[in-house]
C-alpha cells in the first residue's frame, strides 16, 4: 500500500473526495458516511491505527469532524474530515470500528456536544458530569466562571 | 458532675463559612491581642489552659516541648497533583533528601500533618482536595506550592481552574515558582516549621515569621 | 426487616461463595497512580471484572487557552501538558506552527532540538522505572531503592537543563524558528560526562531488577496487549513497540534531522508489562547514542531563523491546517494546529500520548488482581497534565 495506491481505492468510495495528497492523505467525507468510510479506511486501506478523533467549530458553518487513522505497516496516513452542518450535532459514531475513539467521542462530546449515534457509553470525561455547557465552542467564554469556588 | 471550663469558649472558625480569604484575615486581625478584658497576665495562663480527660491542665511551658515535636516530624501527605507534583518528589528523593528535616512522605492523610498542594486545582479536584484536607488530623498545615496553586499561575483564565487553593482551605505557606525548584520548596517548608514552632491551640494564628530571604 | 428476611439475609452472608461483586474506588489521591487519576474497581474477590476510569481532574483548558495565546507565547505552556517530558510537548506545537508558515529552522537548531529531545527521553525514562518500581514496592526488596537511585541519575541531566535553560522542569526552550538558547562553554564535556554515568548506571539497574525473581513474577504476563487492540485503541511509544509493532516517528516520518542520526527502534512481542520494561531500557541506551552522535556532529551556525523572538509580529502563520506529530517520551505527541491568519491559533487540538495510552486500561485490567492494576499503571507511564490537558 502506497499514497497512489491509497487514493485509487479511496475513489472506489462513493462521496470521498481526496482534498490533499499525502502525507496525509487528506479526505472529505459527508457526514452520513462518516462511519462507513472509517470502517472502509480500516478494512481497504488497511488503516488498523487510530491517532485522534476531534472537532473544530467553525462557527456559523456548524461543526466538522476530523479523524487521523494510519496503517502503520505500509506508513500511510489518512485524515479524513466531514462537515455535520450548521447546528447539526448529531454523528455516527466510529466506536464499533476503533476502540481508541471511545474516549476521543467522550472528549468530543464534552468539549463540543457532538452526540455520536452508537456510542456505548456517552458521558461527560473531562469535565464533571453537572458542568454547563461545552467549552471548546466558540460561543463559550474562556473564563466562564463557575460558582462554587468563584 | 458538670465543670464548667474557665475559659470562655470561642467557636472554632469554619473556613467554608467564610466569603473569601479576606474575611477570613479580617477575622483573625479583630480577635484582639490584648483584650481590654484581660490582662495579659491572666490571657497568657488561660492561652495555656486546655481541657483533659476529667479537668483542666495548665501546659503552658509544654507548649514549647510539644511545638518542637510537632516541628520536628511534619509528615506531608503525598499529594502530587500535576507538574509541581514532580518537583516535589524531586525534594523527597536523593539529592535534597527532605526527611533529614523529619518529614517522611507519608501516604496516608489520616496520618499526616502537612498536605503540599503541589499543581493546579481544578474545579474536578477542588471537593476532592477539601475532603483529603478534611481528612487529615487536627492540627493539620498546607502549603500551597507553584503558581498554580497560589493564584491560578498561567491557567488563571481557564473555565476549570480554581484561582488560587485559597479559596478552597486556608493556606499557611505560598512557594512561588512555575514550577519552584526544589530550594525553593525546602525554604517552604523551614518557614512552615518556624511558624509550627509559635503554634497555640488558641486558635490565633502565629506571629508573621520573620523575613528569611 | 421481618424475621424471615432478617435469617435470609444472614444466610446469604453465611454461604458467600465469593461471586458477590465489589465496588472499590482507587485515586484520585493514590500514591500509585502518578498523579490524579481515579478508578471505580468493580472487584470479585481479589479479581478485577470491571474497570470505570474517570479523568480530568487535572483538565487546565490547554485547548482553549491555546485559541487566546499568540503563536510566541504559547511554546512555553505547552511544556506544562507532558511536563515529565516538557521538551517534545514544546516541540510538537512549534513544528506545528512552523509547518504552517514554511518557517525555516537552521541546522544547528534541530541537531539541539535533537539532543534536548533525547536528554528528556532519558530524565523521563529515569522517573518512570523509578516510580513504577516503587509502586511494585516491597516484592522488589525495599521499595524506594530504586527510586532513588533513578532520581539521582535524573538529577544529572535536569543540571545539564538548568544550565542551557535556566529551570529544571518547564523549559521554554523551543520558538518558532528555532531554539531560544545555545549550549555554554563547558557543557559539552558535562554532558558526555553525565550520559557515561547513565550508560553505566543502567546497567546496574538491570542486573538489579532482572536478578530478581519477584520482579519478573510482577511483569512478565501481567497486562497483555495484543497487536490488535493496540492499533484499534491507538497507543503509542513503547506500548505499542511493545506489542510487536516496530512504528517510531523518528524513523517512521522523520522530523528535526533524525534521519542523521543512527539508532535502532526496539521491538518486542509479547506486550506485557516485561516487554514494555525491556523496550524502554533499549530506548535508554539509543537516546544516549543519538546524544554521542548529536554532540560528535553539531554544526556551527545560527540557532534560530527569529533571532529575539518577542513580538507578536514576528510569527505570521498563513491560513491552513496541520498535524505535527513527535515521538516524546510516551509515545507520539501530536499538535493538530488550524490557523486563520491571525496572530493566534483558531483551534489547537492535543494528541496526548498519555491520553491514548491510558483508554487502554479497561480493556486489559480485567482479569487481574488488584495489586497487578498497579504495575500496569506503572508500566503505561500515564502523565496526566497530557491526559486531561
Amino acid at each position: 500500500m502506497t499514497y497512489p495506491e491509497a487514493r485509487g481505492r479511496i475513489a472506489e468510495f462513493a462521496g470521498a473526495e481526496v482534498t490533499a495528497d499525502g502525507p496525509p492523505l487528506a479526505v472529505a467525507v459527508p457526514a452520513a458516511a462518516w462511519a462507513d468510510f472509517a470502517r472502509f479506511a480500516q478494512t481497504r486501506l488497511g488503516c488498523c491505527f487510530f491517532s485522534f478523533c476531534s472537532a473544530i467549530d467553525w462557527k456559523a458553518d456548524g461543526l466538522e469532524v476530523v479523524a487521523w487513522v494510519a496503517n502503520l505497516d505500509a506508513n500511510v496516513s489518512l485524515v479524513f474530515k466531514a462537515r455535520l452542518g450548521a447546528g447539526v450535532t448529531a454523528c455516527p459514531s466510529l466506536t464499533p470500528v476503533y476502540r481508541g475513539a471511545d474516549w476521543m467521542e467522550r472528549e468530543c462530546f464534552d468539549m463540543f456536544g457532538i452526540r455520536f449515534d452508537g456510542h456505548p457509553d456517552l458521558r461527560r470525561i473531562l469535565l464533571s458530569d453537572d458542568w454547563d455547557g461545552h467549552p471548546l465552542l466558540k460561543s463559550y467564554p474562556v473564563d466562564a466562571p463557575h460558582p462554587p469556588y468563584r | 458532675m458538670a465543670v464548667k471550663p474557665p475559659v470562655p469558649v470561642v467557636p472554632a472558625p469554619v473556613w467554608k463559612d467564610f466569603k473569601d480569604l479576606q474575611e477570613w484575615q479580617a477575622l483573625h486581625q479583630r480577635r484582639p491581642e490584648r483584650g481590654d478584658k484581660q490582662s495579659s497576665v491572666y490571657e497568657s495562663i488561660t492561652e495555656g489552659i486546655h481541657r483533659f480527660p476529667g479537668g483542666f491542665l495548665v501546659t503552658t511551658p509544654a507548649d514549647a516541648f510539644f511545638n518542637w515535636a510537632r516541628k520536628s516530624s511534619v509528615w506531608p501527605v503525598t499529594f502530587g497533583l500535576a507538574c509541581c507534583a514532580i518537583e516535589m518528589m524531586a525534594t523527597f528523593a536523593s539529592r535534597f533528601d527532605v526527611e533529614r528535616l523529619g518529614m517522611v512522605p507519608w501516604a496516608s492523610p489520616r496520618h499526616s500533618d502537612l498536605m503540599i498542594v503541589s499543581g493546579t486545582v481544578t474545579i474536578k479536584m477542588a471537593p476532592m482536595l477539601e475532603r483529603i484536607y478534611d481528612q487529615m488530623p487536627d492540627p493539620k498545615w498546607a502549603l500551597s506550592m507553584g503558581s498554580c496553586a497560589n493564584s491560578g499561575g498561567p491557567f488563571r483564565h481557564g473555565y476549570h481552574v480554581v484561582k488560587g487553593v485559597d479559596r478552597v482551605i486556608p493556606v499557611d505557606v505560598y512557594v512561588p515558582g512555575c514550577p519552584p525548584p526544589p530550594e525553593s520548596l525546602l525554604n517552604g517548608l523551614l518557614l512552615l516549621q518556624e511558624q509550627i514552632g509559635h503554634f497555640r491551640r488558641t486558635g490565633r494564628r502565629a506571629p508573621p515569621a520573620p523575613k528569611v530571604d | 426487616m421481618t424475621a424471615d428476611e432478617a435469617r435470609a439475609r444472614a444466610r446469604a452472608v453465611v454461604d458467600y461463595t465469593g461471586a458477590e461483586r465489589l465496588t472499590m474506588n482507587m485515586g484520585p489521591q493514590h500514591p500509585s497512580a502518578h498523579g490524579v487519576f481515579r478508578a471505580i474497581l468493580t472487584l470479585e474477590g481479589e479479581e478485577v471484572v470491571a474497570v470505570d476510569a474517570v479523568i480530568g481532574y487535572l483538565h487546565r483548558c490547554h485547548e482553549k487557552l491555546a485559541e487566546t495565546l499568540t503563536y510566541a507565547q504559547y511554546p512555553s505552556i505547552a511544556s506544562k501538558t507532558d511536563y515529565v517530558a516538557a521538551m517534545t510537548s514544546e516541540l510538537a506545537y512549534v513544528m506545528a506552527a512552523e509547518r504552517l508558515g514554511a518557517v525555516e529552522v537552521p541546522k544547528r537548531a534541530q541537531y539541539l532540538r535533537v539532543l534536548v529531545a533525547e536528554l528528556q527521553r532519558v530524565a523521563s525514562h529515569c522517573l518512570w522505572l523509578g516510580t513504577w518500581c516503587m509502586d511494585m514496592g516491597g516484592a522488589l526488596g525495599g521499595g524506594a531503592t530504586i527510586f532513588l537511585y533513578c532520581i539521582r541519575e535524573r538529577e544529572l541531566v535536569l543540571d545539564l537543563f538548568e544550565s542551557l535553560v535556566g529551570a529544571r522542569l518547564l523549559y521554554g526552550f523551543h520558538q518558532v524558528g528555532g531554539t531560544r538558547y545555545d549550549i555554554p562553554a563547558g557543557w559539552t564535556a558535562q554532558c558526555r560526562t553525565t550520559i557515561d554515568l547513565i550508560e553505566t548506571r543502567l546497567l546496574e539497574y538491570e542486573q538489579m531488577l532482572e536478578g530478581n525473581a519477584f520482579f519478573h513474577m510482577r511483569t512478565r504476563g501481567v497486562g497483555v496487549i495484543s497487536r490488535e487492540l493496540a492499533e484499534s485503541v491507538g497507543v503509542c511509544g513503547p506500548l505499542l513497540r511493545g506489542s510487536g509493532v516496530a512504528y517510531d516517528i523518528r524513523r517512521a516520518e522523520p522530523y528535526s534531522s533524525y534521519e542523521d542520526f543512527q539508532f535502532a527502534v526496539p521491538v518486542e512481542s509479547a506486550g506485557d508489562c516485561f516487554a514494555r520494561y525491556c523496550v524502554r531500557m533499549v530506548e535508554f541506551r539509543e537516546s544516549i547514542r543519538i546524544v554521542r552522535q548529536v554532540l560528535d556532529g553539531l554544526p556551527e551556525g545560527p540557532i534560530s531563523s527569529k533571532p529575539g523572538l518577542k513580538s507578536v509580529a514576528q510569527v505570521r502563520i498563513p491560513k491552513g491546517e496541520t498535524y505535527a506529530r513527535v515521538e516524546g517520551a510516551r509515545g507520539e505527541v501530536g499538535c493538530y494546529l488550524v490557523a486563520d491568519g491571525s496572530a493566534k491559533p483558531y483551534r489547537m487540538k492535543w494528541r496526548g500520548a498519555s491520553f491514548s495510552n491510558l483508554a487502554v486500561l479497561p480493556h486489559i485490567l480485567p482479569g487481574h488482581k488488584v495489586a497487578d492494576v498497579v504495575a500496569i499503571m506503572g508500566s503505561v507511564d500515564p502523565v496526566f497534565g497530557e491526559v486531561d490537558r
